[in-house]
């Protein structure tokens, strides 16, 4: 039986129709002028009422989407006068903010760089691992194959960042990719072999060599569950449910720490530190342009105001990744990721006539905007029972072209998930829409993992420089481990020769005074935490009595 | 885009025994907050990776307690809710390097695995259909690889231990018994580590710097002409 309703099915048949024929056919890869129309014409990014220039800060004048400058342009949700210094609740060499992969591995490389355990603190404003970290799907870059090496691998990165990488990071992403894995693997990660042993290897959007390793397509829950197990054997201390909300300084103007929130208590708590890696992630629930997103409940731009409010360069963040292939239907997981590695296994992207129009592994800022043109500008979408246009993503190809099972045996999470509502993804094909992925840019960092202000470290999404304008797929789960695991050993380094001065929030008042001075008046209020998804009625009707 | 609700389908849940009338077509997580919850533990990934969101149901009418994500399941009318976010269970420590794969592994750190009455209670409580009670049965009997493998798909959600009459945690046991299978059993790839030792020794330096050293036009042409192998 058909998961699709009535209206659709013309145009699965057709898809059905077209699929003998279209067996192992693939319309060529766009040339560097094509790319370039197509990003102009159709990416959001390229939609310049979607972005103004942020009017106050470090980065004033820069670029950004109007919900990250709505971000950045608001108050403080603490004042100063409010928060007593001097009860510190906790007082540690290395505070980390973010239990995802980035900030998990930072921990362990303190650990292991002679920060005694007792003198590390995690602060997760969920649950540890709560994070998108988990949710990657299809893989992990790395320059393993006997016919790649991480030069090859740096020159797509370059190219598919459209030259507008750090090269520095860029080096270290690429560089590191095979002691990311040996790591992994001395940890227990179980990647997907082949029977000889070796790794079984994808190609990616924009990659040159097949270089993606993956676990079925659970490749980030499986690596981050594992560090999860370690870090709570290794007995690090942490504190759930307890978000950062602003940065202390100190009268040096160094970063010492952070006002927490306890977010099951309504209450604030001190830590102070000498060193703080920040690795809260990225922005999807702003839900840029209003589009559906892929991301994780928490991933609310925390860490990017946090470290403007205290000073920190800001880069690349008027670049956004759309994920090509975003669930369209069924109406209940619209937005969620349906991996680019079922395209690196054959499925195609398909239109209404059930056919091709695209080649399947562009970079995914093209891939995502020939999927919006075929829908706005060609007119062929299919449109479903609410509205929504897509794309076919014609899986039950995989199984033609790997034969029987391959579904079943990759695919084990995209099989479930849409079984759930009734689609069988060996049988029927997909449709799909470009959905909020990533946030390419971020707080600025170095080789070391230093921003810009003296005790502030960042690794991972939260970070800019390292992806440029296009990140390629898998190559943010091998960013949180390169980078997860420098900013451990280098804010150890660094913890070992910090004195702190005196704790101040006066940041804080000078970030009001900027607001002020510029005549920005709003109520909005920044970090915001949670997203809010709460009905109409009850936000109506909202009064705070407890 | 963001769609509105559609509110031509309303049915009732009663969550933690309160009643509401929501859209039929959400899941249980997006029904609670069209009904004016606001999660702050209960709600995850959203997406069916993070196990923060193990719910327990019943149905009008049905004596069956279930299990279900609530951003995975929708919503019945007559729904009976309420989640269960987070499971009290001891995880214990180990250096993985000092272990053997082997049943005895569980024994030291999870003795309780031997009190497994076989029931198949964990297998019906599980939302991601895996055989619990297999892979239990599995790491008992010493099988790292068929524990390994059985319960590759677990999310930790926690409902498997919250309904075992024996008291067992089973996503504990299994997170070890992949750990193991991974590192005892499966063994790093070879060709990873010929990889690294070949970074290491600095063999691809000199190509990188050279890049480095190109100019955007140049570097833009190296890029569009370079060769692929996929």
């Amino acid at each position: 039986m058909s998961g699709y309703p009535e209206s659709m099915q013309e145009s699965l048949r057709l898809v059905e129709k077209t699929r003998p024929n279209r067996v192992g056919k693939a319309l060529p890869e766009m040339t560097a002028d094509e790319k370039e129309k197509i990003l102009q014409d159709w990416h959001p990014d390229f939609k310049s009422d979607q972005k103004r220039a942020l009017k106050i800060g470090p980065s004033k004048g820069m670029l950004v989407p109007h919900e990250v400058a709505d971000n950045l342009e608001a108050h403080t949700i603490i004042k100063p006068g409010d928060i007593d210094l001097s009860n510190i609740d906790y007082d540690v060499d290395v505070l980390i903010i973010g239990a995802g992969g980035a900030g998990l591995s930072a921990a362990f490389l303190a650990q292991e760089n002679g920060i005694p355990t007792e003198k590390i603190l995690m602060v997760q404003k969920l649950r540890l691992g709560d994070a998108n970290s988990k949710m990657s799907q299809g893989g992990i870059q790395a320059a393993v194959a006997p016919d790649d090496n991480p030069a090859i691998h740096y020159l797509d990165v370059i190219g598919g960042g459209h030259y507008e990488n750090k090269p520095e990071l860029a080096e270290l992403l690429v560089r590191e990719g095979p002691n990311v894995i040996r790591w992994h693997e001395e940890l227990g990660v179980m990647y997907d072999k082949l029977e000889d042993g070796t790794m079984q290897l994808a190609p990616g959007g924009g990659t040159s060599r097949k270089r993606m390793l993956s676990c079925k397509d659970y490749t980030g829950l499986e690596i981050t569950r594992v560090l999860i197990d370690e870090f709570l054997s290794r007995e690090i201390p942490f504190v759930e449910l307890t978000s950062a909300v602003e940065f202390i300084m100190d009268d040096k103007g160094q970063v010492a720490g952070a006002v927490l929130y306890d977010m099951d208590h309504d209450e604030y708590l001190i830590c102070r530190a000498k060193v703080t890696v920040l690795a809260t992630g990225g922005f999807g629930r702003l839900h840029i342009q209003g589009f559906e997103t892929t991301n994780h409940y928490g991933s609310t731009n925390d860490g990017v105001v946090m470290a403007y409010h205290a000073g920190a360069n800001l880069r690349d963040l008027d670049s956004t990744q759309f994920h090509p292939t975003g669930a369209a239907f069924p109406e209940q997981i619209v937005g969620q990721l349906c991996t680019e590695k079922l395209r690196a296994r054959g499925a195609q992207p398909l239109n209404i006539d059930g056919e091709l129009f695209v080649y399947p592994l562009e970079t995914r800022d093209v891939e995502a905007s020939a999927l919006i043109r075929e829908c706005y500008g060609r007119e062929k979408g299919i449109v479903t029972p609410t509205g929504m246009r897509g794309i076919w993503l014609d899986t039950p190809l995989i199984e033609v072209i790997n034969g029987e099972g391959t579904i079943e045996r990759e695919f084990a999470s995209m099989l479930r998930n849409f079984n759930k509502f009734g689609i069988d993804i060996r049988k029927e094909p997909m449709l799909v829409f470009p959905t909020l992925h990533y946030q390419n840019g971020g707080v600025e960092i170095n080789a070391r993992c230093e921003t810009n202000i003296p005790g502030l470290f960042a690794a991972g999404e939260v970070t800019g420089g390292v992806h440029g304008k296009n990140r390629l797929m898998g190559n943010s789960q091998l960013e949180l481990y390169v980078f997860g695991r420098r900013a451990g050993v280098f804010a150890a380094e660094h913890a070992k020769n910090v004195e702190l001065g005196e704790l101040t929030l006066s940041h804080l008042d000078q970030y009001e005074k900027w607001l002020d001075e510029t005549g920005i008046e709003t109520d909005r209020k920044a970090p915001i935490l949670l997203p809010e998804y709460r009905g109409k009625k009850t936000l109506k009707h909202q009064i705070k009595l407890l | 885009m963001i769609m509105e609700n559609n509110e031509s389908n309303m049915v009732t849940i009663h969550v933690m025994g309160k009643s509401h009338e929501v859209p039929g077509d959400l899941t249980i997580m997006k029904a609670m907050e069209y009904a004016g919850h606001q999660f702050r533990r209960g709600s995850g990934c959203r997406g069916g990776y993070c196990g923060a969101c193990a719910t327990i149901y019943r149905t009008k009418g049905s004596y069956k307690l279930l299990g279900a994500l609530a951003c995975q399941k929708m919503v019945e009318d007559d729904m009976y809710i309420a989640q269960i976010p987070f499971s009290p269970a001891e995880k214990k420590s180990y250096d993985i390097n000092d272990l053997r794969a082997d049943a005895n592994a569980f024994m030291v750190h999870y003795p309780e695995i031997s009190r497994c009455l076989s029931c198949n209670t964990c297998t019906k409580a599980c939302p991601q259909d895996i055989m619990v009670m297999d892979y239990v049965q599995a790491a008992l009997r010493g099988d790292v690889s068929e524990a390994a493998k059985l319960s590759f798909d677990c999310i930790s959600c926690g409902l498997c231990a919250i309904r075992c009459p024996a008291e067992i945690v089973p996503y504990n046991i299994a997170q070890l018994a992949r750990r193991l299978y991974s590192k005892y059993v499966d063994g790093p790839a070879e060709h990873v580590l010929e990889k690294l030792k070949e970074v290491e020794e600095g063999k691809f330096d000199a190509e990188i710097a050279e890049l480095q050293s190109l100019d955007r036009e140049a570097l833009k042409e190296r890029y569009e002409t370079r060769e692929k192998r996929l």
